[in-house]
């Protein structure tokens, strides 16, 4: 399954990506913001997307309303340090399954990502 | 600010080095900072807050203490980029994580990156700014807290 990885730190964005790479996903795509995401989504229409929440240009929950838009059955996980709780429900409430708080670990991520494909979502 | 919501930020910034960098960072006494005299040392991320609480929070770092925790991630690129988007995403973490307590309304900024001993680092005015000194192994970082 292809993966697209949207956070506006680059740290970040290679954390994600050699983590989900070693759990067998392939990187459609590395975005720094919502808008390029959302070009990205459109043009690789990968299954599965990390979103990050605060971010420039268009923050993560506009670019989940977007992307649910093209595309209702795309798999997104957020990883944000936004852990309250009224922001996870927020973000679930506008189309994504997962919610994942920074700091994360590798493993941290892999459980998320795996309860997402095995459509545990929440 | 009181002395509960000062103890909120040194827990969370000690969470942060505990899980990124594999020991807690170590808290030094906050004091009360002069305006003009805030810690600043080589990379700062700096986060304005908005929303129930107005102000902003930064995390000031020696460039020593960022290139040892890339290295404990496991990072390769050690180029000014990297220690820049580090101090960055330090602030957004312990800022963000914040809003667990202190709600859904205290509203943080992307953050801003600040290079050297800069004075560009905008606190509001009238507002105490609380510093919190930190030493990670042997390097050392500073958290400032200053809000409404």
């Amino acid at each position: 399954m292809r993966l697209l990885i949207v956070d506006d730190s680059n740290i970040i964005r290679g954390k994600i990506a050699r983590a989900l790479g070693k759990y067998g996903l392939t990187i459609a795509g590395l975005e720094t913001n919502g808008r390029e995401a959302v070009e990205r989504f459109r043009e690789a229409r990968p299954g599965i997307v990390t979103m990050d929440l605060t971010m420039p240009e268009m923050d993560g929950i506009e670019c989940i309303r977007q992307i649910r838009a093209i595309d209702p059955t795309v798999r997104i996980l957020v990883v944000s340090a936004l852990t309250d709780k009224a922001t996870a429900i927020s973000a679930l409430m506008e189309g994504a399954q997962g919610f994942l708080g920074k700091p994360f670990s590798e493993d941290d991520l892999c459980d998320a990502v795996g309860e997402l494909l095995r459509g545990n979502h929440g | 600010m009181d002395e509960e919501q000062l103890r909120i930020f040194v827990g969370l910034v000690q969470f942060y080095f505990e899980h990124e960098g594999g020991e807690a960072a170590a808290v030094g006494s906050p004091f009360l900072g002069e305006p003009d005299a805030l810690p600043v040392m080589d990379y700062t991320g700096v986060i304005g807050i908005s929303g129930s609480r107005r102000g902003c929070v930064y995390v000031t770092s020696s460039r020593k203490l960022l290139q040892a925790l890339l290295e404990f991630m496991g990072e390769t690129d050690f180029s000014e980029a990297n220690y820049a988007d580090l101090a960055g995403e330090i602030a957004n973490t312990i800022s963000g994580n914040a809003r667990q307590h202190f709600g859904h309304e205290f509203m943080i900024s992307v953050p801003v990156i600040v290079h050297g001993h800069s004075t560009d680092i905008r606190m509001p005015n009238q507002v105490k700014a609380y510093v919190i000194p930190l030493h990670w192994r042997k390097f050392e970082a500073a958290l400032v807290v200053s809000l409404e």
